[in-house]
């Protein structure tokens, strides 16, 4: 199964939660992968000691206009959704920017004078890693100045196969990154935290969800900070609440170091450990994408 | 020479819009006939590429300088390959009547 960890407030403990979450099942020797789907800013590699084992390129195509070709006619500009071609015909000037270009292919296609071909641009990396407790780890980054994370995640999730336990580290929001990988998610998991930007955020979470049909299940992180109206929402809402983490600077001190409090502090480590068996006990069955 | 203004409304007492591709008007001025178009900008809520899109329009003007407050990063090449010249003027309280006036001043 496929468990998204997802928050739409950035900083609420989505990674916190994804690598302790992954570390548990880990040690009782599940088969488990992470995959980093966080691809503009990934950081899970940080928590654990791992080896390289493959890196793969992720492209897409970009139009290359045979100058010598063209007619001029402009039906290329006119079909980009994106104003990725720049058509000037009166100073006779055509240009492709290849950074805002989404690798549609539309102005190959509406081009009748066979001016356009295509390039491979490379947008970002996968990167598979072995941990050394023999579990994948798997990391979507994208290149400095590109803009197609979709294409780098579906990449990363792709490589993840879908054997045993498979937790996505989604990025924050509720843009098009987060929808992409929830929704190759069984379960989605939302965390957030008892403020007011918290359920604000958790709220248009939610909606999204909603819309794609998929009913979350929430963590409280730093439970005990804040006021109640989080709890109160998720009551309204008929929204399960799988777990409650209190506010403890020892928790802040060992995520800041890179480390797994559920390698150090017991309490966290059972609460983890009751985390995952929820989860895959009663989400985990009858799962028709497995 | 024309001349594009990014303005915030429709008329020569509004404001400098600080932003290029995705300002609300254009103002065209003619240094040398003195003459004033304004246009909409349709490319003021563009998904994505609104300076490039922004660029061919004034481009279709024959404007060979364009004066606005930010300019964003894919247009400069754009501007460079048309020979049009771009002027930065960070005052959002500035009038498109003023800048007009500064076009002549410097004749």
């Amino acid at each position: 199964m496929r468990i998204a960890v997802a928050s739409g407030k950035g900083g609420t403990g989505k990674t916190f939660v994804a690598t302790n979450l992954f570390n548990v099942l880990s040690r009782r020797g599940d088969r488990v992968t992470l995959t980093d789907c966080d691809a503009e800013a990934p950081n899970d590699l940080l928590f654990f000691r791992t080896e390289k084992v493959s890196v793969k390129e992720v492209t897409h195509q970009v139009p290359v206009i045979n100058k010598d070709v063209c007619t001029w006619c402009g039906r290329c500009s006119q079909w980009c959704s994106f104003n990725a071609i720049f058509f000037v015909p009166n100073a006779k000037v055509i240009e492709v920017i290849e950074s805002i270009c989404h690798g549609c292919g539309a102005c190959s296609y509406a081009c009748n004078d066979e001016a356009i071909t295509e390039k491979p641009l490379t947008l970002g990396t996968v990167t598979s890693y072995m941990t050394d407790k023999n579990n994948p780890l798997i990391e979507a980054r994208l290149h400095v100045n590109e803009i197609s994370t979709v294409r780098v995640i579906n990449a990363a999730i792709k490589e993840s196969g879908d054997e045993g336990v498979v937790i996505l580290d989604a990025p924050p929001g509720t843009s098009c990154p987060f929808i992409q990988t929830v929704d190759k998610a069984d379960f989605v998991v939302l965390v957030t935290e008892p403020t007011p930007f918290g359920l604000s955020d958790l709220r248009q979470s939610v909606e999204t969800l909603k819309e794609m049909s998929k009913e979350p299940a929430v963590i409280i992180n730093r439970s005990d900070i804040g006021d109640r109206d989080v709890a109160g929402y998720l009551e309204k809402e008929k929204i399960p609440l799988l777990a409650e983490i209190r506010y403890d600077p020892a928790i802040a001190r060992a995520y800041s170091e890179g480390r797994l409090v559920t390698d150090e502090m017991p309490e966290l480590a059972s609460l983890f450990e009751e985390l995952a068996d929820k989860i895959i006990d009663r989400y985990g069955t009858g799962s028709s994408k497995r | 020479m024309k001349v594009a203004i990014t303005s915030t409304g429709e008329s020569l007492e509004s404001r400098l819009d600080q932003r290029f591709g995705r300002c609300a008007f254009f103002v065209i001025y003619d240094t040398e006939t003195g003459g004033v178009e304004i246009l909409p900008n349709p490319n003021k809520d563009a998904v994505e590429g609104a300076g490039p899109a922004s660029v061919r329009l004034v481009a279709s003007k024959d404007v060979k300088k364009i004066i606005s407050g930010e300019f964003g990063v894919n247009i400069k090449p754009l501007l460079d390959s048309l020979k049009i010249q771009m002027v930065a003027i960070r005052e959002p309280e500035r009038t498109v009547k003023s800048v007009i006036d500064m076009l002549k001043n410097n004749q």
